[in-house]
């Protein structure tokens, strides 16, 4: 029942609060008691906020996590250009619309869905539950996909406890159970 | 089973009873799903669009679904018939008002209902009344079973179940309570209920979902993350978790009316009462508001002679589309608002 509202495009699409170019630092920060939220392109924030271009605005944590998983994943192309040979849907269109063309749309621009899914999600990258039987599952979740969950909080914990070692062991763990 | 059966009784979820229902009126799952091989709808042709339809109805007319299902072709329907359903909740505002081939299964209790051609190719939709989330989501799980044996949904290993917008990728869940929050606007605490609900990234909506107000102090709230988290999961927290910090805050500030305002809350629902039993004209949006007023005193004991079950039906039954059906043609302006009014005082003054 829910529409891609505004909300949602919002969000993909913030332009940022002093030169509407895409905004990709987005700040928050409590004045005389009240939330202000600001939203900048890289190169407002260098001048306004003095924010180094590249990493500042992405929590440590968060760049770790995208690199094990990317890693862990095999990495990918950037798929901004491309365009799906079955429905025709191009990024831009779908940043536009907000909705995409076809069930191949995933695939092909997945580079590009993950960290909207992230924000969109709670940080969640992968599907934990149902399975429809015609595709392996039991019409209930399935185990598998419970440990793979299990795994996969494990990895996030240890990175943010800075256990490198158990989180390259961990992320061999995921890839075996996701092979 | 007809359309027209619909105006004369109130659905099942509406009848007012069912687990704590003096705050949740109703529990909701809805699963979004896509048939594979067939582009999502914003990428479909008219006549891409017309042969989805098609082959959806035949599955879930085929997979008896319910003893007696009613499938409306909405593209035919007329505007009254498509706002009914809407006033239902048997129908999205959007599914209700959009163009092209769609349509919705609806069983004969109204418990279930199956959008066909909304955002996605399917959004099934199981309405209980009262707190009956488990019950819900068994059912739906059931129908959802029961649809797959015939029609091979979009899946993706990691992103679960494919949705036209990401948003809803994953389980495509989306649970939600209807819950009716007057104390807490009297006593002006509502902002608790919008700070606990960000807190556990939850989405707080009104009447009708979606860009729809707060009206009758009822508020929709529900689920916003559908991936990385099991069906099950996402359910026990709004079990265990969502609906009893609600209630907690709503039972207190009826506490609060009673012992420390009881001549305010008093006068707040006897004041709605004298007005719905005396006015002449009255507008949606006021009987709503003088509805939610009664059901907290008839709820909290300060009305005696008048039935939950009145006060439940009189908030179905007064929305436009219910009141054109109910008289049998268009009305609008004073004609619509002077029969409201009589609706209401019929039923009020008779009980």
């Amino acid at each position: 029942m829910e529409r891609p509202g505004s909300a949602w495009l919002n969000f993909m699409n913030r332009k940022c609060d002093n030169c509407k170019s895409q905004a990709t630092v987005h700040l928050t920060e409590i004045k005389a008691g009240k939330k202000v939220e600001k939203h900048l392109c890289q190169q407002c924030a260098e001048q306004q906020e003095g924010i180094p271009a590249g990493t500042a605005h992405t929590p440590i944590n968060e760049l770790l996590t995208n690199f094990v998983l990317a890693h862990s994943q095999g990495a990918k192309e950037l798929t901004t250009n491309a365009v799906c040979e079955h429905c025709g849907m191009a990024w831009p269109d779908f940043k536009q619309g907000g909705l995409l063309g076809c069930e191949h749309d995933y695939a092909l621009f997945e580079k590009d869905l993950t960290p909207l899914l992230q924000r969109a999600h709670d940080g969640a990258t992968h599907h934990l539950g149902k399975v429809p039987v015609r595709r392996g599952g039991s019409g209930v979740p399935m185990k598998r996909q419970a440990d793979l969950a299990r795994l996969r909080k494990e990895l996030q914990k240890a990175i943010e406890g800075e256990d490198y070692e158990r989180a390259a062991k961990l992320r061999d763990q995921i890839k075996t159970a996701e092979s | 089973m007809k359309l027209t059966d619909l105006t004369t009784r109130a659905g099942e979820w509406l009848r007012g009873i069912g687990p704590m229902s003096e705050i949740v009126i109703s529990s909701r799952v809805r699963l979004a799903r896509n048939v594979s091989g067939y582009h999502f709808l914003s990428k479909c042709t008219r006549h891409q669009r017309t042969t989805i339809e098609h082959k959806i109805r035949d599955a879930i007319l085929g997979a008896s679904i319910s003893p007696k299902t009613l499938y409306v072709d909405l593209q035919d329907a007329p505007e009254v018939d498509r706002q009914l359903l809407v006033e239902r909740h048997l129908i999205s505002k959007p599914h209700a008002q959009s163009e092209g081939a769609r349509g919705v299964a609806i069983s004969e209790s109204e418990s279930v209902s199956i959008m066909v051609n909304e955002e996605d190719h399917l959004r099934l939709q199981v309405l209980r009344s009262g707190s009956q989330l488990e019950e819900a989501w068994e059912e739906i799980n059931e129908i959802d079973n029961k649809l797959e044996s015939t029609l091979d949904f979009a899946f993706h290993p990691r992103f679960g179940y494919l949705t036209a917008c990401p948003t809803n990728v994953g389980t495509g869940i989306r649970v939600s309570v209807m819950l009716h929050l007057p104390a807490l606007k009297l006593t002006g605490e509502i902002e608790k209920v919008f700070r606990a609900a960000k807190d556990m990234r939850l989405a707080v909506r009104g009447l009708y979902g979606e860009g729809t107000e707060a009206l009758g102090d009822f508020y929709q709230v529900s689920n916003q993350t559908t991936l990385g988290k099991s069906e099950e999961e996402i359910i026990s927290d709004f079990k265990g978790v969502v609906i009893p910090k609600i209630i907690e805050y709503e039972h207190h500030a009826r506490r609060t009316l009673l012992n420390d305002r009881t001549a305010a809350l008093d006068d707040k629902v006897f004041r709605a009462l004298g007005i719905l039993r005396c006015a002449r004209l009255m507008a949606s949006e006021e009987t709503l508001y003088l509805l939610s007023h009664l059901r907290l005193g008839v709820n909290m004991g300060r009305v005696k002679d008048i039935d939950i079950r009145t006060v439940n039906e009189l908030f179905l039954m007064t929305q436009p589309a219910h009141l054109q059906k109910l008289i049998g043609k268009k009305i609008d302006g004073d004609v619509r608002r002077a029969a409201r009014a009589e609706f209401i005082r019929h039923r009020l003054n008779a009980a």
